[in-house]
């Protein structure tokens, strides 16, 4: 693997010598010749089967840039335990060298410098690549490849066509099972029809009917790999309900219900099985505490929170294996089954460098059609970037200034709120802003950019609530988004208190004045959970604001201070 | 405007926000709680165990948050629940239900929806035929959400 430096100086040398504009192109030529499919996927096999995961691709087909957060702090019992390490911290934990290819893929060090070496990331003909190779490597019949959910949205295309794109191209994947979470925002009668047309299971051990509170999905399968009794139990985000619109899916109550997974392990158990798996959208300090809670699960796949992680953390036995976000990461994890119990594992968190991995060509033609009818607004260039623009991070990313920015001028508010979502992809200073990007951004079901006033109380309270969210002490009161982002108005925040007690100092940037309960002002957002909120669709909000300002460049955001 | 204040509290804050924010209230129905418990048990501490409440840890929907309880019992004629009340300590008034029962119950689990105006304590408190009373306490969170993802 290459030090950083060796890099630089390449990059230096071949910059004097060619024009500072091949730099890069050199560089990354030869990432690609230090880095091989070969060397991404080799591993000696262990055991008769292997679990292959993939989780969170939020429609990402295409090869893309995904910084991981700068800042993910943990509380209570999980402060400083992954997956609440960044940057430095998190490579001195792994044993990874700053500069190499897995600081790259796995931390926002160095960043620029090093996406500009190593390239985009993801990509699902690469994804299909690698998942063929694992097949013909230990057998089709030894081979689980588990989606965790969160697949069918996050792009123009998946929200143009309802989540049919991504249905396509994952059916060609052929995973065994998938759960799910923004997959119910398009609402109960389009998630049925898509679902009944799945040529796999799609797992729910805690979604009930509301009316007569009964298991609405199939819990749990068994299945046979490699001469192994494997049982996988699905599990949604057990927030859907109230992190998204419930109105879209009245008729169905989720929840974490982790008496029925220990109902469900125990069947399993008795029917024979010889490995139990969480294939989870709890997010990773949910399933952590679950693991802690739930005794009998081998492996938990966990998703919905977005950590990448290249070991598998383990709690009372449990192996939980977090993969990441975006198709940038596919797990492997071979297993060994000894006497009807786990014996042994190999694990393998595989990067998808793009330049590396050959794309595998019927993938990439069925993308190329799949994408095919909305091509010409995918690449239609709005406007150019000469900041890094990323979502990722507790209290606020770039792409989030820049919709709030849009918000506030676009919409003659005073105070803006985004929300913390994860998904949402990441471009680099000097890049084209795309139609698909900014759409990569804020592709949802429910886009309408509000307008209305909020009096200082009210805010405090949004604030507090999404906090609490966020920083609750106890995981299963956790949603898994982060802080909301606001424009306009800056504020402290103590993680470590309570809730009412953690946001003080509100300040309106604009004037400085400290915000006052009984006053009342004006904010424009977008993503309501609530029905019949009006305004026009956030990515024209945005689109907008870009077209009058083509070249984006944001000042440093400094709006939230951390105390604590 | 798009959506007017009315329809924002409405469907996302709803009452509570005005009622977390009123200690006093918060006090009185801490007060009337205890009372409740003591009047139900005879003025004994009720012991741990036993009885269990089965709610969810955030409410998909306050004004109606399904409550499940269960009390482990043989429910014969020697030994069985009685009757089993359940308060919500954070609501205006915190009486919401007892649920009687006779050994001829056969099992001693009750099911019901309440509306909990903010997040708090759900409380069950179980009194057997012998006297004996137990006690099971859960927080419920009522959230305004829509940020999570």
């Amino acid at each position: 693997m290459f030090s950083r430096r060796e890099f630089l100086m390449a990059a230096t040398a071949t910059s004097a010598l060619l024009g500072s504009g091949m730099a890069g192109s050199w560089s990354r030529l030869m990432a690609q010749q230090a880095l091989s499919e070969d060397q991404l996927l080799e591993m000696a096999p262990k055991g008769q089967l292997t679990l292959v995961h993939i989780t969170d691709i939020h429609a990402q087909l295409k090869p893309i840039y995904f910084r991981e957060p700068s800042i993910n702090l943990g509380i209570g019992d999980v402060k400083g335990k992954p997956p609440h390490v960044t940057g430095a911290v998190f490579l001195k934990l792994y044993n990874i060298e700053a500069g190499s290819p897995d600081a790259y893929a796995l931390t926002s060090e160095d960043y620029v410098a090093l996406a500009k070496t190593y390239g985009k990331m993801g990509g699902m003909d690469r994804v299909a690549t690698i998942v063929k190779r694992i097949r013909a490597d230990r057998g089709a019949d030894n081979v689980l490849l588990l989606d965790g959910g969160d697949t069918w949205q996050g792009s123009y295309t998946a929200n143009q066509t309802l989540g049919q794109d991504m249905v396509t191209i994952m059916n060609a994947l052929q995973p065994d099972a998938m759960t799910g979470h923004w997959e119910f925002t398009y609402g109960t009668d389009r998630v049925q029809e898509l679902i009944e047309g799945l040529p796999f299971a799609f797992l729910g051990s805690n979604i009930y009917d509301n009316e007569w509170d009964e298991p609405a999905f199939e819990s749990w399968k068994m299945f046979e790999r490699g001469g192994a009794k494997v049982a996988v139990i699905g599990q949604a985000f057990p927030y859907t309900p109230i992190a998204n619109p419930r109105w879209m899916i009245p008729g169905w109550s989720f929840g974490i219900r982790e008496e029925d997974i220990a109902a469900h392990v125990e069947e399993a158990r008795s029917e024979g099985a010889e490995l139990v798996v969480l294939l989870s959208h709890n997010g990773f300090d949910v399933d952590r505490k679950l693991a802690s809670r739930v005794d009998g699960i081998d492996v938990i796949l966990t998703g919905h929170t977005h950590d990448a992680l290249p070991e598998p953390v383990i709690v009372n036995d449990t192996l939980v294996i977090a993969s990441g976000s975006n198709g940038k990461f596919v797990s492997r994890l071979d297993l060994d089954i000894q006497d009807g119990k786990l014996a042994g594992y190999s694990y393998r968190l595989i990067p998808v460098f793009s330049d590396v991995i050959t794309p595998d060509a019927e993938m990439a033609a069925l993308i190329d059609d799949v994408r095919a009818p909305y091509e010409s607004d995918l690449s239609r260039v709005l406007g150019k970037t000469e900041d890094l623009l990323y979502r990722r991070g507790n209290f606020n990313g770039t792409f989030d200034d820049l919709i709030c920015q849009a918000l506030i001028e676009e919409r003659d508010a005073q105070i803006a709120l985004s929300p913390g979502f994860r998904w949402g992809t990441t471009l680099l200073p000097g890049q084209e802003i795309t139609f698909e990007d900014l759409h990569n951004a804020c592709a949802m079901t429910y886009p309408a950019a509000y307008r209305s006033t909020m009096s200082g109380k009210m805010l405090k309270d949004i604030m507090e609530d999404v906090g609490d969210n966020l920083f609750n002490k106890d995981p299963y009161y956790q949603q898994g988004g982060d802080m909301v982002r606001v424009g306009g108005m800056g504020y402290t925040i103590d993680p470590n208190k309570e809730i009412g007690e953690r946001i003080s100092d509100m300040t309106l940037l604009a004037t400085g004045e400290t915000i006052d309960p009984a006053k009342d002002y004006v904010v424009a957002g977008w993503a309501s959970v609530n029905e019949d909120t009006e305004g026009p669709a956030i990515w024209d909000v945005v689109e907008n604001h870009i077209t009058k300002n083509p070249v984006v460049k944001l000042p440093d955001n400094q709006s939230v201070k951390l105390a604590g | 405007m798009t959506i007017t204040r009315r329809q924002l509290f409405g469907l996302t804050a709803g009452a509570a926000t005005v009622l977390a924010f009123n200690p006093k209230m918060s006090f009185a129905a801490a007060d009337e709680t205890d009372a409740a418990i003591k009047a139900f048990t005879g003025g004994a501490e009720p012991a741990a165990g036993t009885v269990s409440l089965d709610t969810p840890e955030i409410a998909e929907n306050g004004n109606t948050v399904p409550v499940g309880v269960s009390v482990d019992s043989p429910m014969t004629a020697d030994s069985f629940v009685e009757s089993v009340l359940i308060l919500a300590d954070g609501n205006p008034s915190p009486a919401v239900a007892t649920f009687h029962f006779t050994a001829m119950s056969g099992v001693a689990e009750a099911k019901t929806r309440i509306r909990l105006a903010k997040t708090q304590n759900v409380i069950a408190v179980a009194k057997m035929n012998d006297g004996s009373t137990y006690i099971d306490r859960k927080e419920v969170k009522v959230t305004i959400g829509g940020c999570g993802g």
